[in-house]
């Protein structure tokens, strides 16, 4: 009935279809795709249909579309009346009528007409639109997945659009190739800079396909970043500041990161900000596989960002996050509070995060964490309080410290109402009894005697197992809840009869004195049990245990096989073993390999030859890198540097006069003086001979590739690689300083902050060489407490003066000035930047000025506590010293108090709030600053201190020229 | 990439799929429904579930689970994401997603799925490419489309995809030329028992409804753009320029959308601006429990808080509670154990409250968890984190528009635990 009631209503459609009306025509389509929707079959109006696949109305175009792809494969010969009208809209003047027309040819899955697809694909990728070639790009996988046999000639094609500059094409034949010849590498090589470029432009779901298959490809192509000694690892994360060069020095052999690993990195940084999700991942993922450890932390705001988006990206974020946590702790153990749980979230996502916080636990933070799990514990979620006692558990066993305290708290919990609590502490305190039992037998006895209130039978079973195997830690109480046991035995669930048996065989070995009746008592009605493994086990216990004829030598190693120590299980993430798959991806997900997952390889220990990614044609400047570098603000405060210290010059020092005044002419001029310098002293000793030609190298170097940017990032690097030779970066502690970047000519000015000048003078036979050098401080005494709302304003007035660091004469020809440039630097506000020029007025060249790393580490650190603990605030200073290559001269700056601040604008309501929390300060912490600990007392002083300065700057705003 | 759709609403009906590549047989939902069944809540189901032959990607949003049926190894953000977008999609269509609203329109629905993938891979997200492509239905273009016979689908094929801002159409006319911007905070935090916060920080976003003619190019610029730690745009926002200057400088879509969201650095204090006084309780031994809340603002900068929500989920020992509001009204259902009170507008001088008794079960011993209060709340012209704009300039175009903005602060995510 209902079936003829569907023809009826089908033939219906027919007539409509088969209609002149436009409109009767269109309502039936619509009817029909109402159908496809809801899964109903409506193939049967197959060839009424196709013939309106012409139509003019572009809305029943359409559907007829729909109605096509859908129902072609079923009905094969009846869709090839249609592919004359897409040949025909394939010539079409249109793009979109071109592009629609392939779109649709190529979803029709009938092989026959696969010659026809492969020629249309062939002139769509040729097409001059760049929306047709992208439809072309699509049409591709459609091609691969109707007959795989077509590869070859599809590959080509790839080829061909893999070349296309456009970024509409970029995405739609990276996934094609991704679907096609994952394993071409090769076709990438040429366009690999070329789409690093372009990526930013890409839409957003091209950009995700393209980061994934660039990943892979870089894994492929460049020499692992990583450095070997984990301990380095370990700090990474506090080493932030340590730049590039450090590492290079510190290695034996000195790693230089490929220009083109580089670029990949840099031009995937600023999706990081992107809206979508999937890009956000993609970019982590990359950054997590392919970039030197110490640049990871970029990728943690924006992940824990992601947290606030829906239930099921956070679901897949957290999941990720979990796995990069059990490796690297410190990336996210500042944000530990965003994976707070919240009482709203779902299951799922409560023990991602619990598990995160696990990860995360340290010495540091875990009375916080723990002070936070003992909140979950109360929550109605069972299934989550059950997990936040396993995380307890893991808290325990991981940190010792926190051993103790998570054992009472577990033991507390036994008395909880909920059974699966108490039944789940169990569980957990067994385990971690095992770990050192002997401290403990109070604990035991206290299970013990909760035994009786206890009923979720793996709770007893533990408890059971702990008197067995600890029996002799609680010699009065194990003979006698094997007798209450003795009692309730047959009512016992089965795990828990096992258990019974095994503390009965365990007793009978220690204590057999007391316990011999009874466990033969309990073998007996074992013996009889319902269940086979009981009466297996029973029958097994007894043969071991009870001495008789006939059993050998086995019951001789009873207690040795019984009692053996056993090892206490290892509580661990269920994320450990996750990082063999590729982050963000579904194999990761779901922690199993999917169907099509490309395994990222592991480094090449060699890398690859680098010319295969060389463009021959050149192309354009992108603007891409360019304004990135160039427009920064460090950038610019070097600029200024530098014709800072122009003038400084040239008002100091008297052989410098011939130097020219304006840049340009000096640097060319140089290089020519520098030539005439090298022939004149080619007497002179050969190592600096040497070094004054890698100078003049330099130079010329500089100069030639300013314009194309794919070379600059390989000048940029010889000169990092030369500038090593004079100056080694250096730390001094983890807090106190970074350090020293790069150059500036009037080529090139890299957004990092070292200014260099190098000036030969022609009249005079030795060399003078000056040096500026950006330090940026950090004064440990004082550090900048001002609300970051606060917006700190550029200096009204900056001092000229510098000040003397190392004299000549003391210096043996080396001389050293610093002069603070009141600028904001750019490592934190907790630094000030330093200009230290360093000039040399000696006969000789001076070889490897570095700031020494042993001496100043040593004395520094200590240095620093003391200061902290004299709480003074006016001189923390920076010691440190410079070596020559023979020499080495101890130093110290110390700062004016007035250095050490920021100037601040601010209205005057602001003011007022401003100080009134200072006043509040005052009266309120002070008075009881004697509860505090020092440290905070400490802290709070240095608060007060600041909001002095702060009052002192609104009232005397150019008081700064004063200090 | 996505082979397949299924659409299913709550009770568990399949009531839409689409294919874009063969077609799967809708018995695969079969383990969706398994896994559905599993999950105590709706949102407990995993948003990943593999089959023997397919991973089912799910979402879950206004009650209707977008399941989708990948075949190989994708991205599982990527899916999602794109599901995601789909549910903005409808939603800025027919105002609502609903099982209701899809099924009237279930025509313009295929026609957007249509366009929004091509084989699995996304084509068209763009909202403003879409509308192009396909009107969105009004009450009157339908009455219209019936008496004339014309069409939803656009006569014209959009531009929008080939130009370099695919972002805006060309050729937008207004006579009234207004660009409206919306800076919303939300405070996320966990109060704890004494009323001390455990974590609390800001997450804001700029929407914009901006409807200019021509092709402006717009900058915005604040007044402590320090403020911003970590920020996502709208892909029209120039990122040099924002690295460089701090400065929004852009091309904008033509319509509502989102320009910015960002995170306020969390060094800074959050202030939180209402305060909860509760003091809930249960006796051993007796079947009553006590339940006292006292709401009061705090930290507003001197500004109103208005409709306020508090909820709460009970303990499942508690059968009714009977509750004598201050002010506003209070509903409690005892099947879901779920308190809400709607308070409304906290007056200072007259803090409200919610006072009275809960019956437990008799017998049952006392409940041992401690219900958590989740708390709603607005306040207008504000912006917690202090977040300025400081102007709005536009260039490449001769007129003068209209400009607005508009500060509001609410709460996101806040808990008080007791």
């Amino acid at each position: 009935m209902l079936n003829h009631c569907f023809l009826c209503r089908n033939e219906d459609l027919k007539e409509m279809l088969e209609s002149n009306k436009e409109s009767l025509k269109l309502e039936a389509m619509k009817r029909i795709v109402g159908l496809i929707a809801k899964g109903k079959n409506a193939s049967e109006l197959f060839p009424a249909v196709v013939k309106n696949v012409a139509s003019k109305n572009i809305e029943l175009k359409k559907l007829v579309y729909v109605y096509l792809v859908r129902y072609a494969e079923e009905q094969q010969d009846l869709a090839l009346l249609s592919i004359s009208t897409f040949q025909r809209a394939l010539k079409d003047p249109n793009q979109l009528i071109r592009a629609s027309a392939l779109r649709v040819l190529s979803s029709i899955r009938v092989p026959i007409i696969v010659p026809i697809m492969m020629l249309a694909i062939k002139e769509a990728a040729t097409d001059l639109s760049p929306y047709v070639r992208k439809t072309a790009a699509h049409a591709i996988q459609k091609l691969y997945s109707l007959d795989p046999d077509q590869k070859e000639h599809l590959i080509e094609v790839i080829e061909k659009l893999l070349k296309d500059k456009s970024t509409l094409v970029a995405g739609s034949v990276v996934m094609a190739f991704e679907e096609v010849c994952p394993d071409r590498i090769d076709l990438i090589h040429k366009n690999y800079r070329k789409l690093c470029n372009l990526l930013v432009d890409v839409e957003e779901w091209g950009q995700v396909v393209i980061i994934h298959m660039l990943t892979r490809y870089a894994r492929t192509q460049f020499v692992s970043p990583w450095r070997e000694d984990a301990v380095f690892d370990e700090n990474s994360e506090k080493t932030f500041y340590d730049s590039e060069e450090e590492r290079r020095v510190d290695q034996s052999k000195p790693y230089i990161m490929d220009p083109d690993h580089r670029l990949l990195l840099r031009n995937t940084k600023p999706l990081l900000q992107s809206r979508n999700t999937a890009v956000v991942m993609a970019v982590s993922q990359l950054y997590w596989h392919l970039s030197p450890k110490h640049e990871l932390s970029v990728i943690t705001k924006s992940l824990v960002r992601l947290l606030r988006s829906h239930r099921e990206v956070q679901y897949i974020v957290l999941q990720n996050i979990a796995t990069m946590s059990i490796q690297r702790k410190g990336m996210f153990e500042p944000f530990m509070k965003s994976f707070y749980v919240r009482s709203t979230d779902a299951t799922h996502i409560k023990t991602l995060k619990l598990e995160i916080l696990t990860n995360l636990a340290n010495e540091a933070n875990i009375s916080t964490i723990l002070r936070e799990l003992q909140t979950y514990v109360k929550s109605q979620d069972k299934a989550f309080v059950a997990a936040t006692i396993q995380a307890i558990g893991r808290c325990a066993t991981n940190i010792s410290e926190v051993t103790d305290t998570c054992l009472n708290g577990l033991v507390l919990l036994l008395s909880n109402r909920d059974e699966t609590v108490v039944a789940e502490s169990v569980v957990v305190i067994k385990k971690l009894l095992q770990t050192q039992p002997s401290q403990h037998s109070d604990i035991i006895k206290h299970m013990a005697k909760l035994f009786d209130n206890i009923t979720v039978p793996m709770a007893r079973a533990s408890i059971l197992w702990l008197m067995g195997e600890y029996c002799e830690h609680v010699p009065k109480i194990a003979p006698d809840v094997l007798r209450k046991m003795a009692k309730t035995f047959t009512s016992e669930e089965d795990i828990v009869k096992l258990q019974t048996v095994n503390l009965a065989a365990k007793l009978y070995l220690s204590n057999s004195k007391q316990t011999k009746l009874l466990t033969q008592y309990i073998l007996n009605l074992g013996k009889y049990d319902q269940n086979y493994d009981i009466r297996d086990r029973t029958r097994f216990i007894r043969q071991l245990i009870v001495p008789n004829e006939k059993s050998g030598a086995l019951s001789r190693y009873a207690r040795r096989i019984l009692m053996a120590p056993k090892p206490a299980p290892v509580l661990q993430s269920a994320f450990k073993d996750r990082d063999r798959f590729q982050l963000g991806t579904l194999s990761h997900t779901l922690n199993s390999q999917s169907n099509g997952y490309l395994e990222l390889s592991d480094w090449p220990a060699v890398a690859p030859d680098q010319s295969v990614r060389i463009v021959e044609v050149v192309e354009p400047v992108k603007e891409a890198g360019a304004p990135l570098l160039g427009k920064s603000k460090p950038g610019k405060s070097a600029e200024k540097f530098y014709s800072d210290s122009e003038e400084e010059e040239e008002g100091s020092s008297s052989e410098d006069s011939s130097s020219s005044s304006s840049e340009e002419s000096e640097s060319e001029s140089e290089s020519e003086e520098n030539s005439d310098d090298s022939n004149k002293s080619s007497s002179s000793e050969s190592d600096s001979e040497k070094k004054k030609k890698t100078l003049k190298n330099k130079k010329l170097q500089q100069q030639k590739p300013d314009s194309k940017d794919r070379y600059w990032s390989h000048s940029v690097q010889s000169h990092l690689f030369f500038l090593n030779k004079f100056l080694v970066v250096f730390k001094f502690n983890l807090r106190c300083i970074a350090l020293l970047l790069i150059i500036i000519t009037k080529l090139f000015s890299i957004h990092i902050v070292l200014s260099f000048s190098n000036q030969f003078v022609a009249s005079c036979r030795c060399s003078l060489l000056r040096l500026c050098v950006f330090l940026a401080c950090q004064f440990d005494a004082v550090s900048w407490h001002v609300r970051v709302s606060l917006q700190a304003s550029f200096p009204v007035f900056v001092p000229e003066t510098s000040h003397e660091l190392l004299h000549r004469m003391t210096g043996k020809g080396l001389s050293a000035q610093y002069r603070f440039t009141r600028q904001p630097c750019i490592y934190g506000n907790s630094m000030v930047s330093l200009q230290l020029t360093l000039s040399n007025s000696s006969d000789q060249a001076l070889e490897n000025i570095h700031i020494s790393e042993k001496s100043s580490t040593g004395q520094n650190i200590h240095h620093f506590n003391a200061i902290g603990e004299l709480h003074t605030w006016t001189c923390g200073s920076v010691l440190f010293s410079f070596s020559t290559k023979e020499d080495e001269f101890s130093v110290s700056i110390q700062p004016a108090v007035g250095e050490l601040l920021v100037p601040i604008t601010m209205t005057e309501a602001d003011f007022t709030k401003e100080q009134g929390l200072s006043v509040w300060l005052t009266n309120d912490r002070l008075g009881t600053g004697n509860r505090f600990k020092n440290s905070h007392l400490l802290k709070y002083l240095k608060r007060l201190i600041c909001h002095a300065f702060l009052l002192c700057y609104w009232s005397m705003p150019f008081l700064s020229e004063n200090f | 990439m996505i082979h397949s759709l299924f659409l299913i609403n709550a009770s568990g009906d399949i009531f839409l799929e689409k294919h874009w590549k063969s077609v799967v047989s809708r018995s695969v939902c079969d383990y969706f429904f398994e896994a559905l069944e599993r999950a105590t809540e709706p949102e407990n189901v995993p948003p990943v579930i593999p089959t023997p032959h397919h991973f089912l990607i799910n979402v879950l949003r206004h009650r209707i689970y977008f399941v989708a049926v990948i075949q190989s190894e994708v991205p599982p953000l990527f899916v999602i994401e794109f599901l995601h977008r789909v549910v903005d999609t409808f939603q800025d269509y027919f105002g609502v997603c609903t099982e209701a609203a899809i099924k009237d329109n279930v025509v313009v629905v295929y026609e957007l799925l249509e366009e929004m993938l091509d084989n699995g891979f996304p084509l068209a997200t763009e909202s403003n490419i879409l509308k192009e492509l396909i009107k969105p239905p009004t009450i009157l273009r339908t009455v219209v489309n019936t008496i004339t016979g014309s069409t939803n689908v656009g006569e014209q094929l959009p531009t929008g995809q080939l130009s370099v801002v695919p972002w805006r159409r060309t050729g937008v006319k207004y006579t009234n030329n207004e660009a409206y911007f919306d800076v919303v905070e939300e405070i996320d935090a966990i109060i704890d028992k004494s009323g001390s916060t455990i974590t609390a920080e800001i997450q804001g976003v700029v929407d914009a409804c901006v409807k200019l003619t021509g092709m402006p190019d717009l900058t915005l610029s604040f007044m402590n753009p320090r403020l911003l730690d970590d920020v996502s745009f709208h892909p029209c926002v120039r990122f040099k320029r924002w690295e460089a200057e701090r400065i929004l400088s852009f091309i904008p879509p033509d319509g509502n959308f989102r320009l910015l969201s960002y995170h306020v650095s969390s060094q800074n204090l959050v202030a939180i601006p209402v305060y909860v006084k509760h003091n809930i309780s249960f006796r051993e031994g007796s079947s009553q429990g006590r339940f006292e809340l006292t709401l009061g603002p705090k930290q507003t900068m001197g500004k109103a808080v208005e409709s306020v929500l508090v909820s709460s989920q009970l303990p499942r020992g508690v059968l009714n509670a009977n509750l004598n509001p201050s002010q506003g009204t209070y509903t409690f259902d005892p099947v879901t154990k779920l308190l809400s009170w709607d308070v409304g507008k906290i007056n200072p001088q007259k803090l409200p409250s919610l006072k009275g008794s809960m019956s437990l079960q008799t017998g049952a011993s006392k409940p041992d968890e401690n219900p958590t209060i989740n708390i709603q709340f607005k306040i207008q012209q504000l912006a917690i984190s202090g977040l300025k704009v400081n102007r709005l300039d536009m260039y490449g175009e001769k007129y003068k528009p209209f400009k607005g903005i508009k500060y509001m602060t609410k709460a996101g995510k806040f808990q008080v635990r007791t």
